[in-house]
């Protein structure tokens, strides 16, 4: 009896873990996999549409991996090393992302420390506000920005009619609307997870700060913004991965000299179709965000957290 | 009985304090005196505002009205961080960010003191509290009773005028409260600082505290030492809070110099002090369950002797508490020390007995 309800119990949790887990290899893994096999062939001809991955020569079978498409990434025969164009795609992915980051987080603190520290009754109506975006179709949402935007946009549009400008300034296709874009797309991303820490965190602690000599601002520092570093952390990842590879906001408000790595996969995937650049492009890509995420929750496991409660005195 | 101390001599004065929510008052024209190097309690039920007057003298709460005094000066508006006042918090609020070390040299580094002497303070503080193997640990990793002596230790760090203490012992369990009073007790004095503290236990209150102020409803009902609180409580309701009182209402029928009487339902009840009254006006009459004998044989007094039914007997170790009920239908609580590991007074259920006390065992109550 006892023997049939562990094998029931193990057997519920292994479902329980099972399902997802799957999910993730079978839509995950996989993909993830079949991308890693293009990236070292090349556009194969006739049948297969790539090279194949193990050929027989004189009889002997062996895997033929070309690096050429990683070389090209890194490596321009004329330019020299890291001078090419996908390197600088990389670069200034890395650069929108980051100000994306930075914008996300000095616009959505703010936002989520007064959500957090408003009345109970009205926090739910609060987050259904910053929410509410998500109601219409994102495409929309930024393009609605080009209108705004544009030289003959309600923006311009209105200075001019106010006389404080003779010509429209340019705002779109420039910094100025890509980072616009991109931070009023992502601020949710930011909003939600700083909120959900905030609004844990013990109030009696700042009132302890104040008690010992913190000044409001000092306090905020010391204890509130070290408080929420998971909900900061959490919240820079949920803005900064996705941003690397945006491709909707940079192709509708970005400029012609500000090409973002999603672009230029889409280009070598479309125009140029060489899929195994592409493919090379995409895996970079996700090392780039692997090697930060992985640094990052190597040093912030603390050791003494989980060596603790050995100590006990 | 001291004089109770007068609103102007006081280290710590808070004189006419009012707090509304709301149009509520929760603290309602409260005026209190504390001596310097006193431990002074607020004792009360939840609710009764005791917290909230320690949050205005911490700064957390501004008052509607009236002033806070800290040694002559008016404090009354500044804000917590510039009062020469710290605060134990009742959940210790420490900081889980910071190691037991870095807990109690916060309040230091906002001073801005060299780094040597905030050094010196915290290892002296990490030794008051006797943690000093502990400064690295995060609170996390300590027992309850360990965070409390790191709260008590970051309090003291500062070396503040006025140390204030929310429930001190609220989270410990009973055991370690115990034995923590006396040890906070200890600290406090060896430290010499000026201390409030709140708590609703009375037994709390009354080994820790030189003074006692007993609050309902956001007044102040008496303040007194913890003797002359239980001895001679001022109402009704301080009689009753305080340990446990059986109360007779009556009316004044004779009122002498060191003597009155009190006629009552029950009889007439002889009271060791006089009092200032007119004869006839209502008066009630509070005596303790441990200052009234029992005995199921006439005992050879006078006064203050009743009869009753025992209707419930109920054996505690150390005393025994027997439910008497009055020919009027009054019913008397009544306790005995068990000083014997026989039962001598032989009493049991539904017995008549006698019981009777002392003049000077009974109070009288004027509200």
């Amino acid at each position: 009896m006892q023997d049939l309800s562990a094998f029931k119990s193990r057997s519920g949790r292994r479902f329980v873990i099972g399902v997802p887990f799957l999910w993730l290899v079978v839509f995950f893994v996989l993909p993830c996999l079949i991308l890693l096999r293009i990236s070292v062939t090349d556009m194969g001809s006739g049948v297969d549409p790539f090279a194949p991955l193990v050929a027989s020569a004189d009889g002997v079978w062996r895997f033929v991996f070309k690096y050429d498409n990683y070389a090209a990434i890194f490596r321009d025969g004329r330019a020299g090393l890291g001078q090419t164009i996908y390197m600088e795609a990389y670069a200034t992915s890395l650069k929108y992302a980051f100000f994306t980051t930075v914008f996300c987080l000095l616009i959505g603190y703010p936002f989520a420390y007064f959500i957090a520290r408003s009345r109970p009754s009205i926090r739910p109506a609060l987050l259904m506000l910053v929410m509410l975006p998500f109601w219409t179709s994102f495409l929309l949402r930024v393009y609605a920005w080009k209108g705004i935007l544009a030289d003959q946009g309600v923006i311009n549009n209105a200075l001019m009619s106010l006389g404080l400008i003779n010509d429209p300034i340019q705002m779109l296709y420039t910094d100025i609307s890509m980072l616009l874009g991109m931070t009023y797309v992502y601020l949710p991303f930011m909003v939600l997870p700083l909120y959900a820490t905030l609004v844990k965190m013990d109030i009696n602690l700042l009132e302890a700060a104040h008690d010992l000599g913190a000044s409001p601002w000092q306090a905020f520092w010391l204890v509130t913004v070290p408080l929420s570093k998971a909900g900061i952390v959490s919240g820079a990842m949920l803005v900064f991965i996705p941003s690397i590879g945006e491709f909707v906001i940079p192709s509708l408000l970005g400029g012609a000299e500000n090409i973002m790595i999603g672009r230029v996969v889409w280009d070598e995937m479309f125009s140029s179709n060489n899929w195994p650049r592409a493919s090379a492009l995409a895996v970079v890509m996700i090392f780039l965000i692997l090697i930060p995420l992985a640094l990052y929750y190597h040093y912030s496991a603390e050791p003494s957290s989980t060596s603790g409660a050995k100590g006990w005195g | 009985m001291n004089p109770p101390a007068s609103p102007v001599d006081g280290f710590l004065k808070a004189v006419n304090l009012v707090k509304r929510f709301d149009g509520v008052a929760a603290v309602d024209d409260v005026s209190l005196s504390v001596q310097k190097g006193e431990i002074f309690a607020l004792l009360g039920s939840s609710g009764c505002g005791k917290s909230t007057l320690l949050r205005m003298l911490a700064g957390f709460e501004s008052p509607t009205s009236g002033t806070v005094m800290l040694d002559g000066v008016d404090i009354t508006s500044s804000p917590p961080y510039e009062r020469p006042i710290n605060m134990m918090f009742q959940s210790y609020a420490l900081f889980p960010h910071l190691s037991v070390w870095d807990n109690i040299a916060f309040g230091l580094k906002r001073e801005g003191l060299p780094t040597a002497e905030i050094t010196a303070r915290v290892e002296e503080m990490l030794r008051l509290v006797q943690l000093t193997d502990f400064a690295k640990r995060k609170p996390h990793q300590l027992s309850g009773g360990q965070q409390q002596r790191v709260a008590l230790a970051r309090s003291l760090a500062k070396r503040p005028q006025l140390l204030l203490l929310d429930e001190p012992l609220g989270a410990l369990d009973k055991k370690l409260r115990e034995q923590t009073q006396f040890e906070l007790v200890n600290i406090i004095e060896s430290v010499g600082v000026t201390c409030v503290m709140v708590t609703h236990d009375q037994e709390e209150a009354m080994t820790m505290a030189s003074r006692i102020a007993v609050m309902n409803h956001g007044r102040v009902l008496q303040v007194g030492t913890p003797r002359e609180i239980y001895e001679h409580p001022n109402c009704r309701f301080v009689a009753d809070f305080i340990g446990q009182a059986n109360l007779f209402d009556g009316a004044l029928s004779l009122d002498e110099p060191g003597r009155c009487e009190i006629t009552t339902p029950e009889g007439v009840i002889h009271v060791g002090h006089g009092i200032t009254g007119t004869p006839g006006m209502a008066l009630s009459v509070a005596v303790r369950p441990e200052k009234i004998n029992i005995s199921k044989s006439r005992p050879h007094v006078m006064n203050n002797l009743f009869t009753g039914t025992v209707r419930e007997i109920a054996y505690f170790g150390s005393y025994s508490t027997f439910m008497v009920d009055m020919p009027s239908g009054k019913s008397v609580k009544i306790t005995e020390g068990n000083t014997a590991r026989q039962d001598l007074s032989g009493i049991t259920w539904n017995d008549s007995v006698f019981v009777w006390w002392s003049d000077s065992a009974a109070v009288t109550l004027t509200s």
